[in-house]
């Protein structure tokens, strides 16, 4: 396996990969030029030619110069070659989301611009344990694997992770907290959030609320989501990038059809707003957990 | 089970100081600060150390002017319009009969197999051509200067490295039919080929997304410690994407042994390379990215042989890139999409048509006693009969099942895609009509 992107071979900008170059050596970590669609490129014709390469992204705001490669190239290796060749060795490494002071271009969210691309699976971690087990199931998957980092959550979230070889398989869902009134679906760093309006609604307002963790959006665990919304009768999605075309319209309405009989409130989603992303007001854009505890509240009100 | 350092970020989600702004990288050297490591030295008064390397100051105010006409990079070539051997051409690697006679059954065959799908297509029988007219020299050349072992990526009309590399016109044809046998499985338009087992990358729409690949690929060959070269061919045209520039200097910081065959064939559809590019054509690019570059004749297969073959011994001595300029001109139309007539003038494509490259070639073979036309004229005609039958049998031939639309999107088909393939069977079962002539379910 190889490992490259801008600024890796000392460390990364959020030391991601200190050591590694001393350890497996500059041939197998190393910088690249600044320029994110020579990366994605460089990474598809080493993956098509048997390696194993962990492309790094230093910013998922700057993926998109990388877009086509990803969409056109990566995505479609293997259909459109009859499986006479694949990039499943590929794996993409990037950091995304808000951080409190990243503006327009170190806070995005850009995952349902890669849920709308068949070929690719699109993965989302939410802790340091489920970062380490996904990845390695990203590495070895043999697909070409989009893997968006938490960056909020690189320095402050800290729990026991396994030493040895662990994998967490992709495609799954978990559920992060069992509930009887209401269903919470989150993704990445939102879960936290997801997680903290349960509490609240819990100790407040003595409201009883799942929360499903997705951890892959490509393919994504419908099963798991439509059973708990069975159970529960309501359904809030949450995530932070904009509300419009993003992935909790396609939670939203799958979950519409297959739980209509079953649902007691139209299913809702408290995300980020229509705009780009802002840095003052950064509080106000942000899908809080005060807004996720007012949804629900006034899901069960109505 | 999830404890946080520090201050929550679900409530205000404050500040933390681990933002590296892209835009905040600063460089440690200055140039107007005395070059650290230089400044004891003697030289430190007219060099410029600086992390990049080394420049010479100067006193003169001189903007540097791009290369003029007459300073442009020399086209190599070995052969005369007529294939005659220029006296004095440097031609480190002869070709033997057996080559040439191979280099010149490919071409007819490449011609053929052009003339006859582009008729084919013209009657509708599918749905899309590229001729390779023109070029025929500058792939057939290259592809016999390659090693078999040497991995290929190309961009569209370079089918001719393929055929040289045992490609029959059966195996084009079922490709541009898109049926059971196209390895593909009928996904991709016509003339999009590939073949692993001939180490030929898929081709693909996009313009210059191959060029990363290549370097990539190199690089990977070149840690998997094998010794062969990765080869990348483009249009003048492509070479204009941002890919190129990614490509061309990442295969020169990483070291990646691939060689850049550019096919300038002046026009990129209906836009001339005048429209295209101000500076020396594509090789004039070359050293802006420390890669050594030659230019030659596209039209002259021996020169293209012996400039493909030095290029691949650079590559490999040295383990970095090498860019070749082939100069040559796209004789046919653009596609069966495009009608070359409204944009360019018909004076213009005669005088190219008559330095055809094919003919070109005959001469040389002439010169060496190599060239017989009663047996040439027997030789078309039995090529035309393989490809008329190729054709033939490759329209018989069923087109691959409904559940082929699903497969290979991933490795397995995940449960998403299973209830898709389920869901169209069963609409196809209830409308039998809506499915496409000569398509099966399974």
């Amino acid at each position: 396996s190889l490992v490259f992107g801008e600024d890796v071979s000392f460390g990364g900008v959020f030391r991601c990969t200190v050591g590694l170059a001393e350890r497996f050596g500059r041939d197998r970590c190393f910088n690249t030029p600044l320029c994110e669609q020579g990366i994605l490129g460089f990474a598809v014709g080493a993956a098509a030619e048997g390696c194993t390469p962990i492309a790094e992204i230093q910013f998922a705001d700057y993926i998109f110069p990388a877009f086509d490669q990803i969409v056109n190239e990566a995505a479609k290796f293997r259909y459109r070659s009859g499986s006479s060749y694949n990039v499943g060795g590929l794996t993409v490494r990037t950091p995304y989301g808000a951080v409190g002071h990243g503006g327009h271009y170190h806070s995005q969210s850009p995952e349902a611009f890669f849920t709308h691309v068949p070929g690719v699976k699109v993965v989302m971690p939410s802790g340091p344990a489920e970062a380490k087990g996904l990845l390695l199931s990203s590495i070895r998957d043999p697909n070409p694997v989009i893997f968006f980092e938490a960056k909020m959550l690189y320095r402050t979230a800290v729990e026991e992770v396994p030493v040895g070889d662990v994998e967490i398989p992709l495609g799954k869902a978990a559920v992060r907290r069992q509930g009887s009134d209401v269903t919470l679906v989150g993704w990445g760093q939102q879960v936290l959030v997801v997680e903290a309006a349960a509490r609240q609604l819990a100790e407040q307002h003595g409201i009883s609320a799942e929360v499903i963790d997705l951890r892959t959006l490509l393919p994504w665990d419908a099963d798991t989501v439509a059973e708990s919304v069975q159970k529960t009768g309501r359904l809030v999605v949450s995530h932070e990038a904009p509300i419009t075309s993003g992935f909790g319209a396609e939670v939203v309405a799958t979950i519409a059809d297959r739980c209509f009989w079953s649902l007691e409130a139209p299913p809702v989603r408290v995300a980020g707003y229509d705009t780009p992303f802002p840095v003052v007001l950064e509080p106000v854009y942000l899908p809080s957990a005060l807004r996720i505890v007012d949804a629900v509240r006034k899901l069960l009100r109505d | 089970m999830l404890r946080l350092v520090g201050k929550l970020p679900l409530q205000g989600r404050s500040a933390l100081s681990l933002l590296a702004s892209r835009g905040l990288k600063t460089s440690v050297a200055s140039p107007c600060a005395a070059p650290a490591g230089a400044s004891a030295s003697a030289s430190a008064a007219e060099f410029l150390d600086y992390p990049g390397g080394r420049v010479q100051f100067t006193p003169s105010l001189t903007v540097q002017q791009p290369a003029a006409q007459s300073e442009s990079i020399p086209c190599y070539r070995v052969l005369d319009g007529q294939g005659v051997e220029i006296p004095g051409a440097e031609v480190a690697h002869a070709l033997d009969k057996d080559t040439s006679i191979k280099m010149y059954h490919t071409m007819l065959t490449l011609q053929t197999v052009d003339t006859l799908f582009y008729e084919a297509q013209r009657q509708g029988r599918f749905s899309f051509y590229m001729t390779s007219t023109g070029e025929e020299a500058t792939v057939i050349g290259a592809a016999a200067a390659l090693s078999p072992e040497d991995i290929v990526f190309t961009q569209y009309r370079e089918q001719g490295v393929l055929m040289w590399r045992g490609f029959t016109p059966r195996q084009m044809a079922d490709q541009c039919y898109g049926n059971v046998n196209d390895v593909g499985k009928g996904r991709q338009m016509p003339v999009h080929y590939g073949s692993r087992d001939l180490k030929f990358h898929t081709v693909s729409s996009p313009l210059g997304t191959q060029l990363p690949h290549a370097v990539g690929a190199a690089y990977a060959a070149r840690l998997q410690g094998k010794n062969v070269l990765t080869a990348a061919f483009f249009g003048e045209g492509a070479a204009s994407e941002g890919d190129f520039h990614a490509a061309l200097n990442f295969a020169a910081t990483l070291r990646a042994p691939v060689l850049f065959l550019c096919r300038n064939n002046g026009w990129a559809i209906s836009t001339p390379a005048s429209e295209q590019y101000r500076g020396d054509g594509i090789a004039g690019r070359g050293r802006a990215y420390g890669i050594p570059t030659l230019r030659c004749d596209g039209g002259d297969a021996l020169a293209v042989f012996n400039a493909v073959k030095a290029a691949r011994e650079r590559s490999l001595e040295m383990q970095g890139p090498v860019l070749l300029e082939a100069m040559s001109y796209r004789s046919g139309h653009h596609s069966t999409s495009d009608d070359s007539s409204r944009y360019r003038a018909a004076d213009e494509m005669k005088a190219w048509r008559q330095r055809d490259a094919v003919t070109r070639f005959e001469g040389f073979l002439a010169s060496k006693g190599w060239f017989d036309a009663e047996e040439t004229a027997a030789l078309r005609k039995s090529i035309r009969k393989e490809v008329i039958k190729a054709l033939e049998e490759a329209a018989k031939t069923p087109k691959p099942p409904v559940s082929e639309l699903f497969t290979d999107v991933y490795d397995k088909l995940p449960a998403h895609l299973l209830q898709q393939q389920e869901e169209v069977a069963a609409f196809l079962k209830l409308y039998p009509e809506a499915l496409p002539p000569g398509v099966k379910l399974q």
